[in-house]
């Protein structure tokens, strides 16, 4: 028997396996599909103070090894999420979940996080400082080390949850980003959010989609995400989750090594809606496969 | 929705760049006409969502246009082969407030799913009139089979070469009195049938989808009802929600 726990800022998983923020929804879907309980916990869908229409479509676009999309933070607002979504997810999900927080001002963060710091079933905040979808918010607050920090310490002030503050890979130095949250108290950091990139059609010679630029998500972004993962490690004491590209258990290994504590799966769940309950029942058989007893034990192994 | 291996037992041309695809699988999960599938193929990342003929217990027709990359990929796989199929997605038509006379009115590739729907509601003791656009008698497909159902067929082409010359909005005089309207094709088609039409209506949308499920929100459209994802909450949607 092998050990898949591990413990997320203080706050012990079953497995390392999380659905990572906008390939989920509020657990709906999947919940039709399968036992979602079988998952570590899952990342919502990001949520904003108010509810947000989203892009023009078409918001996705596909390239060789993943997808582009640029949905644009689509969500019912927060006051929605916690009248109607969390009391639906509590009926087919029995562990804490973890709320994916976005917004276009350090109040709004604050505000949103406060409001959601007083829902049990809320046990990790992931602030989201890294969207590349909207304009005058999201990504602009990832890509400064300054920035990142305010944020971090205003939603700090608000909550007793842990915060993990989810990090863009559209910058020069992840680490230094990573760093200052922590300074600034951060419980975690999470990464990679998508990496900006755009398609064209042919046949219109036009941009695909329809805000001209898209985060990258899918396999082609795996070893991006797996070198920002591991130099993070070599610059934080927080844990990491590590994100990006992730679709088989052997991936999720490869990120525990480079340093993750917990690994979230994104892109895969929209091509195969079974792929998160799939690395979860895969785990422990690839565990034993190379020798890895207890998961905990090999975090940032690699190093 | 159900995922599962599905064994191709048709896939060949059926008229321009239109192909004809038979799944021989677990055809359990569709439950109305207007639903679609998401078929993964190789070296694609996201599937490829088309929307379903016709079914019965054994197998699934679909009928697709060759528009990119994907669909050209599809037109290579043989009979014998298997492949993952997302089965069972949309709402699809809701049939029980059509009426005696319903109007069926299908554009291009379009048309296919309004067989099924066609199917059932001539199998209710409905007498559907069918409208069919085309562009050109050489694009013309399936109105055989929907007169072999016994539908009243009408046949529109654009450049006049066959049926009535124009729009499938030129064809709605002809068709008389009219209960409840069905219809699918492009958007442009839709808005303008949707200017013409006297009755309740269904209308099912196009839109380039990521997962086929709703979990991406790739393909959320507005709707006098908020904002609705074309591929969970549709494709169907009825005339009163729509906003144009």
């Amino acid at each position: 028997m092998v050990n898949t726990r591990v413990t997320l800022c203080g706050v012990e998983l079953e497995n390392p396996v999380i659905p990572a923020s906008g390939t989920f929804g509020y657990g709906r879907e999947f919940a039709e599909l399968y036992d979602i309980n079988c998952l570590g916990t899952f990342s919502f869908k990001g949520t904003t103070r108010q509810p947000r229409f989203g892009n023009p479509t078409p918001r996705v676009a596909e390239c060789p090894g993943g997808m582009l999309n640029a949905v644009g933070l689509q969500n019912p607002g927060v006051e929605a999420v916690i009248a109607e979504e969390l009391p639906a997810l509590a009926k087919v999900f029995h562990k804490p979940v973890m709320a994916n927080v976005s917004g276009f001002s350090v109040e709004e963060y604050a505000e949103t996080c406060a409001m959601l710091d007083a829902q049990p079933q809320v046990g990790w905040l992931e602030v989201n400082i890294s969207c590349p979808n909207v304009h005058g918010g999201g990504m602009s607050f990832g890509a400064e080390p300054k920035l990142a920090a305010e944020v971090t310490r205003a939603v700090k002030a608000v909550t007793a949850k842990p915060v993990i503050m989810k990090l863009s890979p559209n910058v020069t130095d992840i680490a230094a980003v990573a760093a200052a949250c922590e300074e600034a108290g951060a419980d975690g950091v999470s990464l990679i959010n998508t990496l900006l990139g755009m398609r064209i059609g042919l046949k219109t010679r036009k941009p695909i989609l329809a805000n001209t630029t898209g985060g990258l998500s899918g396999g082609a972004v795996f070893p991006v995400a797996l070198r920002m993962v591991y130099q993070v490690y070599e610059a934080v004491r927080i844990p990491i989750v590590g994100m990006g590209g992730v679709s088989r258990a052997e991936d999720v290994l490869e990120m525990i090594l480079a340093g993750a504590t917990a690994v979230g799966v994104g892109a895969a769940n929209l091509v195969e809606p079974y792929a998160s309950r799939d690395i979860v029942q895969n785990l422990p058989a690839v565990m034993e496969q190379y020798g890895i007893s207890n998961l905990a034990e090999i975090i940032g192994g690699a190093h | 929705m159900k995922q599962g291996r599905y064994t191709i037992i048709e896939n060949s041309p059926l008229a321009q760049e239109l192909w004809r695809l038979r799944l021989a699988g677990d055809t359990g999960a569709f439950t109305a006409p207007g639903q679609f599938l998401d078929i993964r193929l190789d070296g694609f990342f996201l599937r490829r969502p088309i929307s379903v003929c016709d079914w019965d217990g054994e197998a699934v027709t679909v009928i697709y246009k060759v528009l990119g990359e994907g669909t050209r990929a599809l037109t290579a796989y043989e009979p014998g082969k298997w492949l993952d199929v997302l089965t069972g997605l949309g709402n699809g038509y809701d049939t029980a407030e059509s009426g005696n006379r319903p109007l069926v009115v299908g554009g291009g590739v379009g048309i296919p799913p309004l067989y099924r729907l066609t199917k059932q509601l001539i199998a209710k003791g409905k007498r559907p009139a069918v409208i069919l656009g085309f562009n050109r008698a050489e694009e013309m497909f399936m109105s055989d089979e929907f007169r072999a159902l016994g539908a009243d067929v009408i046949v529109t082409t654009a450049d006049g070469s066959c049926g009535i010359p124009g729009f499938v909005t030129d064809g709605v005089p002809a068709v008389g009195a009219y209960s409840y309207v069905f219809a699918c094709g492009p958007t442009a088609m839709l808005r303008a049938l949707d200017a013409v039409i006297e009755s309740p209506a269904q209308y099912s949308f196009e839109e380039r989808m990521g997962c086929g499920f709703g979990a991406c929100m790739g393909c959320t459209c507005q709707t006098k009802n908020g904002h609705k994802r074309v591929c969970k909450d549709g494709p169907v949607f009825r005339r009163e929600e729509i906003v144009w």
